[in-house]
């Protein structure tokens, strides 16, 4: 990478002359005020820190604890040890909705990253409006409920606008939501439709740290924009696409409020993702215990995804520089 | 944005343990009763006769919060866990069983409600397993056959035929016939003409309401029930569901079939938030529909359709059947203001304030000079609900029948729920309910 070393170089005295300066000072003044840094440090981390263990640290180890009892919020929760993960394991329910979430991931995934990536790549090289960049993001800004709703009336089999259009066109009407195919797939793209302009903006950041006069060394190469894209970009892009990736599988796997709005589960459990299995568990049925179980059981699911992730795609280095 | 459950359920608890202490919620005091219910059709009736409370019980204040049927269930189960629950809330008998379960509510039994001065089986209903009332008596509601009469008109059935119609699990009856005839499809074939396209029906004889979860209130308990089957072993609190009779497979087999044959919408046209009968009568999709009497208004007020009410069709037991479902008012245990939630309750209950209720003609009130007063208000709006009252008064040719009442009421739900829909929408087998069944069974014997 040659190029990258000549890119910033009128930045490199100044950096230097800055550090020469302040390094002595610093010193004196860490060492001077070492526990009063200390007590600062403490009371910048402590809303953190407070919040992480409030919200998280102490929910999660409470969530664990309750996995192991029979629970329904009213009455004090009653030790039944591993019964819940017995349950859970010999649960066919729990099975499918697995498989469900699963299928749902993949989906919603590998069509959102393809067509983010698309937009973001078109942005770069096409276009730098705001506008339009501003088009992109639109969707975002609806509510998952109200996006779910909307396409709810716009999918209707019997009475909503994209089925008259199918039928206007002479073809037969698409039960989208209400068929057990069907009812995945479309849930899955309308949360494409709603999340791809932010993913797609998240890449495009990613690639405006690609430095441009890589893309104008290589055009005097001669290489074409499809080359430029598998050898620049997508390499440089990496570590970006990968941290997208592993947010927006964490994300995916957590599916909920569309799935509520538009099939609730239906029809016969076709779309019973695992999050909405363990919301009807918990705050239909009041098993809180065995839908905690199920909680414990996603997180580490997940947990092992995010690490796999991590790990395949090298995303704490870049290959910049 | 997405819920992470895990840190939201732990989170609410965590929240719960360490600060919702029983703080009261707002404008809750010894003044104030709380009083939730989730129609707002009922609500400036029953602020009327919260008004005519406060006037005879000087000091003490009656705060009414409507929420839709949905957010109330969610709203209320929170505010249990929450401790912000109200003082009186409206309560359904598909919840009874689980609140029985949770012990949340409080005993009635002080409030001397007699049993008879009510339509008959509504006070019943509201006893607990454990002998103490935890309801008192508010309205009730049966089902009855809504029709588009231009729709009628058209295809040649009068109001005399279509109360007069009779359906058996063979070849469908009188009723088959007629749904079959209301049927149209897209060249202006009838369903029961040669030729007929059921894959390309313009207007189906019948709306759907879905598959009917374990109840079938607005689908297909009027048949089962007139086919002579009941949900469990004992009118209340059963302890096993019979949902792997033959009796009852046969009535839903049959009752699904008519979606095949191209009569009733199909399942894929129906969606609880979308897409329900009342829409597909409403937007000209449909002839006619079951549903129950607190959607009387709703179709009264569909614009430029002309909509009648039918009885329910004859059986093969002979009789004509309909749920008879009530409607409580209960008290919840915590509640804050328990002396004058007594007071609110025991005057909801009351003649005057049921008397007061059915003047407003949108529900029918659980006392019998209550229901005459709603027939009469409903009658001054031009709406004939005989074939409402009918099944109630006449019990020679009808039966009815109430909601099933037994614990795991939530479980069986969760089982019931998928089971049907998988019948109706994808065309399984009735005899899979044998095992859904089972599981109920084995549930309920816990």
């Amino acid at each position: 990478m040659t190029i990258a070393s000549s890119s910033p170089p009128s930045r490199l005295p100044l950096s230097g002359a800055e550090g020469a300066r302040t390094e002595p000072g610093t010193d004196r003044a860490s060492r001077r005020s070492n526990g009063g840094d200390g007590r600062l440090a403490a009371v910048f981390i402590a809303p953190a820190l407070i919040g992480f263990v409030v919200f998280l640290l102490w929910p999660t180890l409470r969530g664990i604890y309750l996995s192991f009892t029979r629970f329904n919020l009213l009455t004090p929760a009653e030790w039944v040890g591993f019964a819940n993960y017995d349950r859970m394991i010999h649960d066919p329910i729990f099975w499918e909705s697995l498989k469900v979430t699963v299928e749902y991931v993949v989906i919603n995934i590998g069509v959102q990253t393809v067509s983010a990536l698309a937009i973001a790549v078109l942005l770069q090289r096409l276009t730098q409006s705001p506008v339009l960049r501003g088009i992109v993001l639109t969707p975002y800004l609806m509510s998952n409920v109200v996006a779910g709703l909307v396409w709810l009336w716009i999918l209707d089999n019997q009475l909503g606008i994209g089925n008259e259009i199918i039928a206007g066109l002479g073809f037969d009407r698409v039960p989208f939501l209400a068929d057990e195919t069907w009812a995945i797939p479309t849930i899955a793209l309308i949360n494409v439709w709603r999340h791809v302009g932010y993913t797609a903006l998240l890449l495009f950041a990613g690639l405006m740290a690609i430095p441009n006069d890589m893309y104008e060394a290589a055009k005097v190469d001669g290489a074409s924009e499809w080359r430029m894209f598998w050898r620049i970009t997508m390499p440089l892009l990496r570590p970006v696409l990968a941290v997208v990736l592993i947010m927006t599988v964490i994300g995916s796997f957590q599916v909920f409020d569309t799935v509520a709005v538009t099939t609730a589960g239906g029809p016969a459990n076709a779309t019973n993702v695992l999050q909405f299995y363990i919301y009807q568990s918990a705050f239909g049925r009041f098993q809180f215990g065995y839908a905690s179980a199920m909680s414990v059981a996603l997180l580490v699911v997940l947990s092992a995804i995010t690490v796999l992730q991590y790990r395949l795609t090298r995303a704490g280095q870049t290959d910049l520089g | 944005m997405r819920l992470r459950t895990l840190t939201a359920l732990a989170g609410a608890l965590a929240l719960c343990l360490t600060g919702c202490a029983r703080s009261g919620s707002a404008g809750s005091s010894s003044h104030t009763v709380t009083y939730w219910l989730w129609d707002s059709n009922q609500q400036p009736a029953y602020q009327a006769c919260a008004k005519d409370f406060e006037q005879r019980n000087p000091g003490l204040h009656v705060k009414i919060t409507q929420l839709g049927w949905d957010d109330y269930w969610t709203k209320l189960t929170a505010s249990f866990i929450a401790g912000t629950e109200p003082d009186v809330f409206t309560d359904h008998i598909q919840k009874f069983g689980q609140f029985a379960d949770l012990k949340v509510l409080e005993p009635l039994d002080d409030l001397g409600i007699d049993e008879s001065a009510y339509q008959p089986g509504l006070a019943a209903n509201w006893m607990g397993q454990d002998g103490h009332r935890y309801g008192s008596p508010k309205d009730w509601d049966t089902v009855a056959l809504f029709y588009n009469k231009k729709m009628t008109d058209a295809a040649g059935l009068t109001a005399a035929q279509l109360n007069d119609l009779a359906w058996n699990p063979g070849d469908g009856g009188s009723f088959e016939k007629a749904v079959a005839h209301l049927t149209v499809d897209r060249n202006g074939k009838r369903g029961d003409e040669p030729g007929f396209d059921k894959n390309h029906v313009k207007v189906y004889g019948l709306a759907t309401n879905g598959g009917g979860d374990g109840d079938g209130q607005t689908q297909w308990s009027t048949f089962t029930a007139s086919a002579g089957w009941s949900y469990t072993d004992k009118k209340r609190w059963g302890t096993k569901y019979k949902y792997d009779s033959p009796a009852y497979q046969s009535a839903v087999k049959w009752y699904f079939g008519l979606a095949k044959k191209g009569y009733m919408a199909p399942f894929t046209d129906y969606n609880s938030q979308s897409n329900q009968a009342n829409t597909q009568i409403a937007a000209g999709k449909a002839a006619t529909a079951f549903d129950g009497a607190w959607m009387i208004s709703t179709y009264a007020g569909f614009k430029g359709l002309d909509m009648r009410t039918a009885v329910t069709p004859e059986g093969p037991t002979g009789k004509r059947a309909t749920m008879m479902n009530g409607l409580a008012d209960s008290i919840t245990k915590n509640a804050r203001n328990k002396e004058g939630a007594r007071k609110w309750v025991k005057y909801l209950a009351s003649d005057e304030c049921q008397r007061t209720v059915g003047g407003y003609g949108i529900v029918f009130p659980a006392t019998p000079d209550g229901t005459a007063a709603a027939v009469a208000a409903y009658r001054k709006k031009g709406i004939d609900v005989t074939a409402f009252t009918e099944p109630v008064a006449d019990k020679k040719d009808f039966t009815t029948f109430s909601y099933p009442i037994t614990n795991y009421a939530a479980d069986v739900y969760a089982l019931m729920h998928p089971a049907m829909q998988d019948i109706f929408g994808n065309g399984r087998s009735v005899t899979s309910l044998d095992q859904t069944n089972d599981q109920i069974n084995l549930i309920l014997s816990q």
